[in-house]
């Protein structure tokens, strides 16, 4: 019992010189050991089991697989597909931009009011992306406080266009970017930067030469969170950016309308979805359990 | 014990970031708030069947869920507050969306007892669903305006005017009745272009107008009524050819069967009547 789990991991598979036949040998030790799992935790468990995976099995078994490759070439999907896949990268590029140096800050930095400051950076995440959508509409719309301003000096207005939707997605999705990074900031040993500033490299070339490629993979987890966020983004986006085919109507606003006229485009149209979701955690898995 | 007490924290703050990344991922649909919040997950609609037979009388009992275009918001609110009113033990409960998403989540089994549709097209979908409780009413008819900022400041007097370079212009998803009207007017007028954005249902696209974000909207002349000064309408004739009824129906599967039929009956008496024309709609 006080033994930790045996986790495969990386330990493991770099001892792989072990002959292979003792492996299911010490599985069932392993297994002996633990007993088996008390029942108040195996019903409950199970249950949350089936409730997480029922639904998705219900999308696979109610997808229409014959005409699935009509509905996929169709012009609503593919410009949906293609706007989503195109805003969530910009937006991701934005939010790695912006949020890096954000999270160095906050990490590396003594300034007053940190803690407030970290307390705001995290607030998109757990506000209703709705509520996000219309604090960007006061603010950044015709009639906003910086967005008459924009209008008024360069005739430009956000709301209704492409880049609205990337604003909208690179807000609600900088948060999981910043936290991810910060969290690598402050597992990453400062002693290597110091040691480079003994050195005389300057705290810009610690960050660039030293910093960045120790965190690197706290980087790239945020990035792969900050883009599943933008591309599923909803509330934010139909708030903020509106919806028309082809310039704001991304993916999940696309299933959500092909509901209410065609049932069956929404279940294709959130099977892709559900596989682009599905690769990312496939490609995550490690990274984030080593990481953050 | 220190660093055991470390990998710990690290481990359930990841814990902590998976969670919220999984419910990032799930997308937040915020459509859920707007149905949590009309139809109340707070107190489920009462059985009222269970007690009223028995008790044999006409005493209504209970919650009635009204799903009702958005454009019937206002009208509906108030009726609603009369039939409470007149029903001591009824409680009233609306959700207001478009029609076509209201029809769809019918459809899909939600727990509603009335069904009032902006056109007849999205009431077939409920009927031909089975899903209706006898033949939907006519109850009104509606029909659609240019809703522009007070003072009209883009001067627009007519369909085609809405063509103008640069004017923002928000519309009816065309699957939602006021942008099946809306098309149905702008092809008898033989007028082209491409709006900002195309909304869920009217109050959505009226509220783009009223926040100053569009230069107009195409919604219902009752819509822009109710805006009070917040807007003004701009008549066109080829709102004559785009004409929406609106019928109301009880349905099959009402968890409050006799209530909603009371419900129905009241929209359909002359409170009802009047409510209605005084919004600005007009006899079936």
């Amino acid at each position: 019992m006080i033994e930790p789990p045996r986790v495969p991991g990386r330990r493991e598979r770099s001892v792989r010189l072990r002959p292979t036949r003792l492996r299911p040998a010490r599985t069932r030790a392993d297994r002996s050991r633990r007993g088996g799992a008390p029942l108040a935790l195996l019903v409950p468990g199970l249950i949350g089991l089936v409730f997480l995976v029922l639904p998705l099995l219900g999308l696979l078994i109610r997808a229409p697989w014959s005409d699935l490759g009509s509905q996929l070439g169709s012009t609503e999907v593919r410009e949906a597909l293609k706007l989503s896949l195109f805003t969530a990268t910009v937006a991701t590029g934005i939010v790695l931009v912006l949020g890096v140096p954000l999270a160095w800050l906050l990490a590396r930095t003594e300034f007053p009011g940190r803690r407030l400051v970290r307390a705001l950076v995290t607030l998109p995440l757990v506000l209703p992306p709705v509520v996000g959508g219309v604090a960007l509409l006061l603010v950044l719309g015709r009639k906003g406080i910086v967005g008459e301003w924009l209008d008024d000096t360069f005739g430009y207005t956000l709301p209704f266009t492409t880049t609205g939707v990337i604003v909208a997605e690179a807000f609600v999705a900088m948060p999981f970017l910043v936290i991810s990074v910060e969290g690598a900031l402050r597992a990453a040993d400062p002693r290597y930067e110091e040691a480079a500033a003994t050195l005389g490299a300057s705290r810009w070339t610690a960050f660039r030469r030293v910093t960045l490629p120790l965190i690197a993979p706290g980087v790239a987890a945020g990035a792969v969170l900050a883009w599943a966020r933008a591309l599923g983004e909803f509330g934010a986006t139909i708030t903020f950016a509106g919806n028309f085919p082809g310039k704001t109507q991304t993916m999940p606003l696309a299933v959500y309308l092909a509901l209410e006229t065609d049932p069956e485009a929404a279940i294709v149209l959130s099977l892709v979805l559900l596989a682009v979701s599905v690769l990312i955690l496939a490609g995550l898995r490690e990274r984030w359990m080593t990481t953050s | 014990m220190g660093a055991m007490g470390t990998v710990r924290t690290r481990r359930a703050v990841s814990a902590a970031l998976l969670a919220g990344a999984l419910i990032a991922l799930a997308g937040c649909g915020s459509d859920d708030d707007k149905d949590d919040k009309k139809v109340g997950g707070a107190t489920p609609p009462v059985n009222a069947n269970t007690s009223a037979p028995a008790a044999g009388a006409k005493e209504l009992k209970g919650t009635v869920n009204v799903f009702a275009a958005a454009s019937l918001t206002e009208t509906f609110s108030a009726l609603g507050k009369q039939f409470e009113a007149a029903h001591p033990g009824v409680t009233v409960k609306f959700n207001y969306l478009g029609s076509s998403a209201l029809a769809a989540s019918i459809n899909q089994g939600a727990p509603a007892d009335v069904f009032a549709s902006a056109d007849e097209k999205n009431m077939k979908l409920v009927t031909d669903a089975k899903n209706a409780d006898g033949t939907p009413t006519a109850f009104a008819k509606n029909t659609l305006q240019i809703a522009v900022a007070p003072g009209n400041p883009k001067n627009i007097k007519s369909l085609a005017d809405l063509k103008q370079d640069g004017l923002k212009v928000a519309q009816c998803a065309p699957q939602v009745p006021c942008g099946a009207a809306a098309k149905t007017a702008l092809d008898a007028a033989g007028v082209k272009f491409t709006p900002s954005t195309l909304e869920q249902d009217v109050k959505a696209a009226l509220t783009k107008l009223t926040l100053g974000e569009v230069d107009a909207a195409l919604v219902y002349r009752t819509d822009v009524k109710a805006a009070g000064a917040k807007a003004v309408g701009v008549d066109f004739p080829e709102s004559a050819q785009a004409v929406n009824t609106y019928p109301i129906v009880p349905l099959a599967k009402a968890p409050n069967g006799d209530a909603a039929k009371a419900f129905v009956a009241f929209v359909l008496s002359e409170p009802g009547r009047t409510a209605l024309t005084a919004a600005g709609f007009q006899a079936p």
